[in-house]
């Protein structure tokens, strides 16, 4: 192959990928994609879930080869066979999930795979070495701290520091921000912005508008596995140009949020602790009332007692001090029917494990709730009829896309799955709904749907707990936020200042944040 | 009742737990639980004691033990790694095949007479420290001291080098390890085939060096199971399961020699007057085996006793997460 050109104009390509093809079972995740990178730039790749990104990524990161397409890392051609091929060609990959091994430290994590340290380990030297490269690109963290001790930004930072520890030359970020609390992302992009003085280059990849048109240099759009935009420059770019580029239709940002002044108080929550799966205290007197015809949000880096705390107002969790009051009437340590009677409705975080059960048709699933009531129940038997003619209405009602309502919840989008389950909560006309990361991991049109009915239950007059760590949802949407920080209510804040839900995230009582601001 | 004999009887026959505790352990730091140990251990006292009584070399015993019950190992790596199958019901297999592999290729090895065994010895100087000497470092046999030198070892290997940190990444974060270029199958199957050769080494042990002969399935009479459990007792930790192995070992001795004095102490001793509660103590460690393993699998025991994160999860590449 013939060395690419180098444009005069522009600093020489690190690396050109060419009519990447990648297809797997049913899907054409990759169709064709060119993809360029410039030495010293943040190259955003953006794109909805299920867009083709992480494929392309992992493709270049050595983790899958592509079925058609050639790689060119400063203009020799190259062919990955595994992860550590790529990383020999200076390209690493800081994945989404953390792959670091929480038992051992940071200089373990680091030097894993490596054969230097031939037989012994010499700690020491190696920890003095892991500081002085932290040192020099800005990512401060112990080397001797076990992962499991660190914060997630500072996991975050051992990930990228075991990548330039390795010569690292490009860097792909998926999805770096996911987990971060605001002030985390703009150390994150401080960094970032060092490692290209320092000449690195760097891949950014993400499905936030707001977060490319901060950080990118040039972007490139994938939609269903097609490039939309090739390594435009951000300059001229607006996120509504962004958002036609990755859905291929005008979106509309705004949702409509009517004023109303919210009822009674629907959900009272007094004081509530519990403990997590290991026993460890996960809920330490969580106090907040939710009132009828409001969404309150809960704001707070994921693993705060979000889950806990959804899981004793679910009444899957008994409390180990504290209650639950709805309408004024105790649903803790009650049994999980109990407060479904009462007019609790659950949309689960987990929505294939929890919120459906998989293997059942979609009939089976709409129905949970309402098969022991006329007129799905019939005697002790279920009219089944009845069940289909339901499922049939659901099905219109809130636009679910299956064949038929025979169909398996599994073999449903996670769009369409999550119709099903809010049309199953919803059509109970519940007092109270409990609504958990309902729109994690679908694509912006499914978002928007999910979005107007919490917002047309709340015309209805129902009190919605709306638990999310997307922060841009919980500001169009809620009325009131609160922020948990380790298994206590931070503060709540009514104005929507988002510096102050960042602080309160990364663990300021809100007094504090006040008290400073009056000083 | 003789203390000392009592506690130099426990470390010898606990060094047969340590061996097969041991083995255990790498097995699970990798990520492979391997409940196949005593069907390892039969396999390795058979191959040991017909191997000695053929070629009169006792030494040339043990190599094929470890080679057996490694090669056996290896079909549950297999099943486990790289077919992906359940790892307790492999595992149980295992003990079940190894169990009757021994009996059938055993057949007749019982009355194969004398038989040169492993050599004992003291250790000069050692062996005249106070209480100590006695009981660790007098007439004990060469695989005693092996033991002694194993556990230290494989506590260093494990903690304080490069293939030791290798093994403790791939049983607790396989998918990390394996982007790192590290080959999570190569290493799970390297550590079940040292669990197996272990467990050869520990059957090798009983039958010609602590308890010599061969007794069919009495011959390890469910210590593999004993050691299942200390692993977890352990906290997959070495230098606790050597405790654990040794202490078990003196307590298999104390519960044969508590029957045989008229008087305990100063009281009548009651295990002599009612010989039907000698089998209620007979049955204490399988009990404690039996409850160790029960708890040992409710996950947030686990957690909490620091079991490797990955255990009993096969490896599936490609999948996000974990």
């Amino acid at each position: 192959m013939t060395h690419p050109p180098d444009n005069p104009e522009h600093p020489p390509l690190v690396v050109e990928m060419r009519g990447i093809v990648k297809r797997f079972p049913g899907v054409l995740a990759n169709d064709h994609v060119d993809f360029s990178l410039y030495k010293g730039e943040i190259h955003a790749l953006l794109g909805e879930n299920g867009a083709g990104k992480s494929t392309l990524m992992n493709v270049l990161s050595g983790l899958y080869r592509a079925d058609e397409g050639q790689i060119f890392v400063n203009g020799q051609l190259v062919e990955f066979r595994s992860p550590r091929d790529a990383i020999r060609a200076g390209i690493g990959m800081v994945h989404q999930h953390f792959m670091l091994v929480p038992s051992q430290t940071v200089t373990e994590n680091i030097l894993l795979g490596l054969d230097d340290p031939r037989f012994l380990l010499h700690l020491n030297h190696y920890h003095r070495k892991i500081a002085e490269l932290a040192e020099q690109f800005g990512l401060h963290v112990d080397p001797r701290a076990k992962i499991w001790q660190l914060s997630v930004g500072e996991q975050q930072r051992v990930e990228i520091l075991k990548m330039l520890y390795r010569g690292a030359q490009v860097l792909i970020m998926d999805e770096p921000t996911a987990v971060l609390a605001p002030q985390e992302i703009e150390g994150l992009f401080e960094t970032l912005r060092s490692m290209t003085e320092q000449g690195k280059s760097i891949i950014f990849i993400s499905h936030k508008l707001q977060e490319v048109t901060a950080i990118a240099d040039r972007v490139t759009v994938l939609s269903k596995g097609r490039v939309t935009a090739a390594g435009q420059p951000m300059a001229g770019l607006t996120r509504r140009d962004l958002a036609r580029l990755m859905v291929g239709r005008e979106v509309v940002f705004s949702l409509e949020k009517k004023p109303q002044e919210p009822g009674e108080v629907v959900l009272e929550v007094e004081d509530l602790h519990a403990e997590n799966d290991k026993g460890l205290p996960a809920l330490q007197g969580v106090s907040l009332t939710v009132r009828a015809g409001e969404i309150v949000g809960l704001a707070g880096v994921a693993g705060n007692g979000q889950r806990e705390l959804a899981q004793v107002i679910g009444g899957l969790r008994k409390p180990t001090k504290g209650r639950v009051l709805l309408n004024g009437v105790e649903v803790t340590r009650k049994p999980v029917r109990f407060g479904i009677d009462l007019g609790v409705g659950y949309i689960p975080e987990d929505r294939t494990h929890v919120g459906s059960a998989p293997n059942l048709s979609v009939t089976d699933n709409v129905i949970m709730k309402k098969y022991r009531k006329e007129p799905i129940a019939r005697g002790w038997s279920v009219d089944m009829q009845a069940a289909t003619r339901l499922a049939e209405e659901l099905k219109e009602a809130y636009d679910i896309i299956v064949p038929t309502v025979e169909t398996p919840a599994r073999l449903l989008s996670g769009g369409n799955l999550q119709r099903v389950i809010l049309a199953r909560e919803i059509s109970n006309n519940p007092a109270f709904l409990l609504a958990m990361q309902p729109t994690r991991g679908l694509d912006v049109g499914a978002i928007e749907g999910v979005q107007r009915l919490l917002l047309a239950q709340r015309e209805a007059g129902a009190a919605i707990l709306l638990v999310s760590e997307e922060l841009e949802e919980l500001l169009s949407l809620s009325d009131r936020i609160y922020v948990i920080y380790e298994g206590r209510i931070m503060g709540e804040v009514r104005d929507g200042d988002i510096e102050k839900i960042g602080l309160m995230m990364t663990g300021t009582p809100l007094e504090e944040i006040e008290g400073g601001e009056n000083a | 009742m003789d203390w000392i004999v009592i506690l130099q009887a426990g470390v010898a026959s606990g060094t047969v737990l340590l061996f097969a505790t041991l083995g255990e352990i790498f097995a699970e730091r990798s990520g492979v639980l391997n409940l196949g140990v005593e069907g390892m251990m039969l396999i390795g006292a058979m191959s040991a004691f017909s191997v000695a009584v053929k070629t009169g070399d006792p030494w040339m015993g043990v190599l094929v033990a470890m080679l057996a019950a490694g090669l056996l190992s290896q079909i549950h790596a297999f099943i486990t790694v790289t077919l992906q199958a359940d790892q307790v019901v492999s595992g149980l297999a295992l003990t079940f095949l190894g169990t009757g592999l021994s009996l059938v290729l055993g057949e007749g090895l019982s009355k194969a007479g004398t038989v040169a065994l492993l050599p004992a010895f003291s250790i000069p100087l050692l062996s005249r420290i106070p209480l100590l000497g006695p009981v660790f470092f007098t007439d004990q046999n060469v695989m005693v001291y092996l033991g002694y030198l194993l556990t230290p070892m494989a506590w260093y290997y494990i903690n304080y080098t490069r293939p030791g940190m290798h093994l403790r990444a791939v049983g607790e974060h396989p998918a990390a390890a394996d982007t790192l270029g590290i080959n999570v199958y190569r290493l799970r199957y390297f550590y079940v085939f040292v669990g197996g050769m272990l467990a050869g080494l520990a059957g090798a042990t009983i039958s010609l060096a602590i308890s010599p002969g061969w007794f069919s399935e009495l011959t390890t009479a469910g210590q593999g199971w004993i050691a299942v459990g200390l692993v977890i007792f352990a906290q997959w930790d070495p230098v606790r399961g050597a405790i654990g192995s040794y202490v078990f070992g003196a307590l298999r001795r104390l519960i044969l020699d508590i029957q045989g004095p008229q008087t305990l102490l100063w009281f009548a001793n009651p295990f002599y007057y009612n010989p039907y509660w000698g089998f209620f103590l007979q049955m204490l460690p399988y009990a404690f085996t039996v409850i160790v393993l029960v708890l040992g699998s409710r996950e947030a025991v686990r957690k909490r006793l620091g079991a490797p994160a990955a255990l009993g999860l096969p490896y599936i590449r490609g999948e996000r997460g974990l």
